[in-house]
């Protein structure tokens, strides 16, 4: 091999590590600076009275108790939702009928809702519950998480599922159990942690989500429990508020995007921890 | 293994059937209509977005897909802008995207010191589930006047009268416009198709790795010529969903766009994307029609991000990757 050619390769292999190097420090750089001024900005409008009082007129003293239990009542309910549907549909591909063409079919779909634009699944349900019944709710913004979260649920249950080893089956089956008793009292058991972790990763997912509640729930400037009327919620609050002109409700836009932010961090911190536990026990 | 097969093995003939196999009958099938749950909904999705957008089709027939006008006014409406915008937002984004974002993955695949590995592997994942909103505020209150002052003036100020840098960079210097959507669009897809790739990476099995570090290859020749090529189907796929991402997003571009529905003539010239137009006047649309023109423009959005979705999934699928 020629000096030259051994020399190009050379050069072409540091170019190639250096551009590797640069990237990685630029990409880095511009998230630690989205975080950086996420915390700076959010910690400076954070305080007592953002979880004890409403959103404000602008000008007048307020926080985002409203916005902050109408997030939280509707993640709740979506979650439950989400939760006896997504475990039982992954239970079914897992089960009883994924390898089957209807399976394939189903885990296709799921597997295309499991990021398909949320915006849409917004419009869906508003043509769904919101204009037939003539009026925005929290409910049909919990019904539009859900479908968000339905997606991740089925999908983990499934790869769960399939991982619990078959003796656990078969030692199920030996002793005369029947296969819906095995799935509910032996395998759904042992995958527990599993399921936990895609329960936690569907929350985190459907926690920070904006476009599928603008014209779902809506928003509401007062506080209500009442899931049957428009609903506060943070992420329609902080999207309103940051674009609004006046600077109180900018900053509550920011201390609330830090609330979202934090939430969604913690969440998957979690997440993380739970599956870590399982992969060692 | 069905719950049938089991007591037909029983001694007696008259044995009754087990306690289980009725409540058993009852959870499949209720384990087989949340499955069917999940096709039902996709359905009602099309079903609703075909029959909620159908007044405007019928009313503009194919025109609505070619026509740039969009006056809530005098009720007409075509989808050219926005369908434009979201097609060059996503594609810009992509673009500034992907160098970085395979960077990152081969960096942390092969470059990256071993205490390091892991602390900047899980804060990529992290940072994947940073929701949008937050890089849309970003956009708008730190990166707009920064991204205004630093480059739109200069480059503004620099671009020759007449030349193709100047027909690229007309507009309002006020930070918003189709690149400054595509450069957050791209910032906020990088964790996720760095996140991906890294993942897809792992899956090379050490052998081929070191086989091919063991003919003399360099570092790049390992990654270019190796590895990348052996989940070459799998990489596509993840990119693919990168642009599934760019194309749906919502709240990152509303934020920055600037939402104008005319056609964009240059970089900086405020334009909208098909999300950032239904996010922005779904719920203050004014006439019947302009809601259904609304509601037509998301069955574009969807037919678009259903085609690339689904390629994607496939390609995956082929590389028998879990993502």
């Amino acid at each position: 091999m020629s000096a030259a050619r051994l020399a190009r390769r050379r050069v072409g292999d540091v170019a190639f590590k250096a551009f590797c190097w640069v990237v990685t420090g630029l990409a880095l750089i511009a998230l630690a600076a989205i975080l950086w001024s996420l915390l700076v900005q959010g910690f400076g409008g954070l305080n007592l009275d953002i979880f004890i009082k409403s959103t404000p007129a602008p000008g007048s003293p307020g926080g985002l108790a409203n916005a902050i239990v109408g997030s939280i009542m509707m993640c709740v309910l979506a979650m439950v939702l989400a939760l006896v549907i997504g475990i039982l549909a992954g239970t079914w591909l897992a089960e009883y009928g994924g390898r089957s063409r209807y399976g394939s079919v189903v885990r296709f779909l799921n597997d295309v809702l499991l990021s398909a634009p949320s915006i849409l699944v917004g419009l869906f349900v508003y043509e769904l519950l919101v204009a037939p019944f003539h009026g925005f709710s929290g409910f049909a913004g919990s019904v539009a998480l859900a479908l968000l979260a339905v997606p991740v649920i089925t999908r983990t249950t499934e790869d769960v599922l399939l991982l619990q080893s078959s003796t656990l089956r078969e030692a199920g089956v030996a002793l005369g159990a029947p296969l819906s008793f095995i799935i509910r009292q032996v395998l759904w058991r042992s995958a527990r942690s599993g399921l936990l972790t895609g329960a936690l990763l569907a929350f985190a997912r459907i926690s920070g989500e904006t476009a599928p509640l603008l014209f779902t729930a809506l928003n509401n400037q007062f506080f209500s429990v009442d899931l049957r009327h428009p609903t506060a919620n943070l992420s329609v609050v902080i999207f309103t508020y940051a674009l609004s002109a006046y600077d109180d409700w900018r900053r509550l836009a920011w201390a609330g995007a830090l609330l979202i932010a934090g939430t969604v961090l913690a969440v998957t911190i979690v997440a993380r921890i739970v599956a870590q536990e399982q992969k060692r026990s | 293994m069905s719950d049938a097969a089991l007591p037909a093995a029983g001694q007696s003939a008259r044995r009754s059937r087990p306690k289980g196999a009725f409540i058993g009958q009852i959870f499949e099938g209720l384990c087989f209509a949340a499955a069917t749950t999940l096709m039902v909904a996709l359905g009602g999705i099309i079903a609703s977005l075909v029959i909620g957008g159908w007044p405007a089709l019928s009313k503009f027939g194919v025109g609505f897909l070619f026509s740039a006008a969009w006056n809530p006014v005098t009720d007409a409406y075509g989808a050219a802008g926005p369908i434009v915008g979201t097609l060059i937002t996503a594609a810009l984004a992509l673009i500034l995207s992907l160098p970085i974002a395979g960077g990152v993955a081969f960096f942390l695949t092969e470059l990256c010191p071993a205490p390091l590995r892991r602390p900047i592997g899980t804060a990529v994942e992290l940072l994947a589930g940073i929701p949008s909103i937050v890089y849309g505020m970003w956009g708008l209150f730190v990166f707009a006047p920064l991204f205004a002052k630093f480059i739109q003036l200069p480059l503004m100020s620099a671009a020759k009268p007449g030349s193709l840098l100047e027909t690229l960079t007309t507009g309002i210097p006020n930070g918003s416009g189709i690149l400054p959507a595509s450069i957050i669009l791209a910032i906020m897809i990088l964790p996720f198709m760095a996140a991906t790739l890294r993942e897809l990476l792992l899956t090379v099995p050490a052998a081929v790795r070191e086989s091919a570090y063991g003919l003399g290859a360099t570092t790049a020749e390992v990654v270019l010529s190796v590895t990348l090529p052996y989940v070459r189907s799998g990489a596509i796929g993840a990119v693919m969903l990168g642009l599934g991402r760019a194309l749906g997003e919502t709240m990152a571009v509303t934020f920055i766009i600037g939402n104008s529905h005319a056609f964009p003539k240059s970089l900086f010239d405020s334009g909208s994307t098909i999300a950032s137009t239904i996010a922005n006047e779904f719920t203050e649309a004014t006439s019947p029609v302009h809601t259904a023109a609304l509601i037509a423009l998301g069955l574009v959005l969807f037919l678009i991000t259903f085609s690339v979705l689904g390629v994607a999934r496939l390609m995956l699928r082929k590389q028998g990757a879990k993502l």
